[in-house]
């Protein structure tokens, strides 16, 4: 019996590329095999094609090939949100510094971005649940132990704020420049205070992945706050290159351009660090997101960089293409995690290595 | 209070899965043939509080507890004799001490009974599906279908039958299995019961008999379903060393204080050039 342990040779340590693999038909291997013989029909991942394979070949057991740990049954309104909510997160930070710094044009563009995509996220979060009428359910305790309750309230005390500051823009309309002035300075504290609780929404979010048993975010985990921020910062820096007036948009860029950078270098991170459960993130659904993920956060800074400060479009374009790969990147992490948690091969594989003995 | 379930003596007659079903009043989880082996239920899930699976296993030579077909099966290389053994396993939520599920659920619908069990309260729970990820047995489920049933949007599993409990009733599954290898009854006692009859079927030349989930320092904490298999956990589709993720929120925590903070500074400094670039 002890002989499963030493034929479970797997994959989990530092330093692969993803690449893509070429997994062989029989998914539906059997979790036969004999009792001290040769094992029967026990699951053998084959390579091939000539293409590098990332990891070694990882024999392992598994119930006719079925999943040991559920997939969320969340849908695409997730990483939708995951990606609104950065962008709240991040637009309003850029809303509190343009607020501080006298850059009206800016502040009123991150403001209305920050609230529309406020809006639009928790519209994906209520949407997803099973039971959206009972949506106040999430208020009715304050659980530490569970991400989603600390985000929920997170959300409750961020949004009024946000929601405030962008109202405010509204006053000089509404009440004449003369009498504005009152809730524009209104709008500042609760814009400021929005700001406060800004980058915990844009971060929480990975904890929230990473408190779980799906292989791919649990392994991810310690990195998943790092790629969100990045991709919240890239995401509000490309949204305020379109939507705000030239002239005042240079911390978005900057922002925007620094988002782009920590999002690749996350990303290579996570690749590098999550070892065996990392691999579902290049392939299939995940792997046509990540793909984009880059090209796009490339192509954005890219653009950016070179022609980003100079020309309306070409900034505009930049950021957009910021903003294209921050949600790109939510999505491969988000179906990564599905496909991890549906191959019993993720959770079994590195579970048996922790098991080994000496290690 | 929990369950021992001893898979030596299971003979897969689902008497626990039906009796499961009728008291709780779970709905059908899918009529379709598998073609694993007698199971068509496939795994635990929102209608299936109660799954036993069936795994054909060939063993050469014949252990003790195998089942010898005597029937010459033709091989590859012309006939040749072929023995093979059942392995049948009736699974169940853990009710872990240390439950993923209940850790993570943000509206208090799961909760920890007077009975030490997890259970979910339908009146509460509105969806969000987030336990459905956190348990690292991939336990509880959402249910989808069917359409009139009254918990459909809403996480479910096993209860331990805590209306019978409350009422001094054995659960159901453990009242309805016929062979007595579903044991339903204090965590300690069914615990050095449990020892005791992997030392019989060791000394009786079973080496593969071990205890699962008997362990009260393992990754969630020892479970309140603890099973006696007689292969790797895997084979019958457990997880070899579940642990329950919130062990690891403190450090993810603090990854996410850093990242936040590092944004707030990185939005900051953004500022510092100013306006135009």
């Amino acid at each position: 019996m002890t002989g499963t342990m030493d034929r479970v040779r797997s994959a989990v340590g530092a330093g692969r590329s993803w690449g893509r693999t070429v997994t062989d038909g029989s998914s539906s291997g059997n979790g036969h095999r004999s009792g001290d013989g040769a094992p029967a029909q026990t699951r053998r991942r084959r390579r091939g094609g000539g293409e590098q394979p990332m990891v070694p070949d990882a024999e392992f057991t598994s119930y006719y090939g079925r999943p040991v740990v559920r997939p969320s049954p969340w849908t695409a309104d997730i990483p939708a949100y995951l990606f609104l909510g950065g962008l709240a997160g991040g637009s309003s930070l850029l809303a509190a510094g343009a607020d501080l710094t006298g850059l009206a044009g800016l502040r009123r563009a991150t403001r209305a971005t920050a609230l529309a995509a406020l809006g639009g996220g928790t519209y994906a979060l209520v949407h997803d649940l099973g039971r959206p009428s009972r949506m106040h359910h999430m208020l009715r305790v304050a659980k530490p132990t569970s991400p989603m309750s600390v985000g929920s309230w997170l959300l409750a005390a961020y949004g009024p704020l946000a929601g405030a500051a962008a109202a405010s823009e509204l006053a000089p309309a509404v009440l004449g420049e003369g009498r504005a002035a009152a809730v524009l300075r209104l709008g500042r504290a609760a814009g400021l205070g929005a700001a406060g609780f800004a980058p915990a929404v844009a971060s929480y979010t990975g904890v929230l992945l990473g408190d779980t048993a799906t292989p791919t975010w649990a392994e991810a985990g310690p990195y998943l706050p790092w790629l969100f921020v990045s991709g919240a910062a890239a995401a509000a820096g490309g949204a305020a290159l379109v939507t705000a007036p030239r002239g005042q948009s240079a911390p978005a860029r900057r922002l925007g351009l620094a988002g782009a950078v920590g999002e690749l270098v996350a990303t290579e991170v996570v690749k590098r660090r999550a070892g065996l459960a990392g691999e579902p993130m290049g392939q299939g659904r995940a792997g046509r997101y990540a793909r984009g993920a880059r090209w796009c956060t490339v192509a954005g800074a890219g653009l950016g960089l070179s022609v980003g400060g100079r020309s309306r479009l070409g900034a505009a374009a930049a950021g957009a293409l910021l903003a294209a790969g921050s949600w790109c990147s939510r999505f491969a992490v988000f179906h990564g995690g599905q496909q991890s948690a549906a191959d019993p091969r993720y959770t079994v594989v590195p579970q048996r290595e922790r098991l080994r003995p000496g290690t | 209070m929990g369950f021992f379930t001893d898979t030596s003596v299971c003979i897969g007659c689902k008497a626990c899965e039906v009796a499961c079903k009728e008291w709780n009043h779970v709905p059908e989880d899918g009529l379709s043939l598998t073609g694993m082996s007698y199971d068509n239920s496939v795994g635990l899930g929102a209608s299936t509080w109660r799954h036993v699976a069936f795994i054909e296993q060939p063993v050469a030579p014949p252990g003790p507890l195998a089942t010898p077909t005597g029937a010459a099966q033709p091989g590859p290389g012309g006939a040749e004799a072929m023995s093979f053994r059942w392995l049948m396993e009736s699974d169940v939520c853990k009710h872990c001490t240390e439950a993923g599920c209940l850790d993570v659920c943000p509206t208090g619908a799961l909760f920890r009974t007077e009975f030490n069990s997890v259970v979910v309260q339908n009146d509460i729970c509105n969806g969000c599906g987030y336990c459905v990820p956190a348990c690292p047995f991939g336990v509880i489920g959402r249910r989808e279908e069917p359409d009139h049933d009254a918990a459909v949007g809403l996480a479910q599993k096993c209860t331990l039958c805590y209306d019978r409990l409350r009422d001094d009733l054995e659960p159901a599954c453990a009242k309805a299995c016929p062979t007595e290898s579903i044991q339903f009854g204090e965590l300690a006692q069914l615990r050095s019961r449990a020892r005791d009859r992997v030392a019989t079927l060791q000394q009786a030349g079973v080496a593969g008999a071990r205890l699962y989930g008997a362990d009260p320092h393992d990754g969630v904490g020892g479970t309140g379903a603890m099973f006696l298999l007689l292969d790797e956990p895997e084979v019958y589709g457990l997880p070899p060393d579940p642990q329950v993720p919130t062990r690891r929120l403190g450090r993810l925590w603090r990854q996410a204080g850093l990242a936040a903070g590092t944004m707030a500074a990185a939005a900051a400094v953004a500022f510092l050039g100013g306006g135009r670039s």
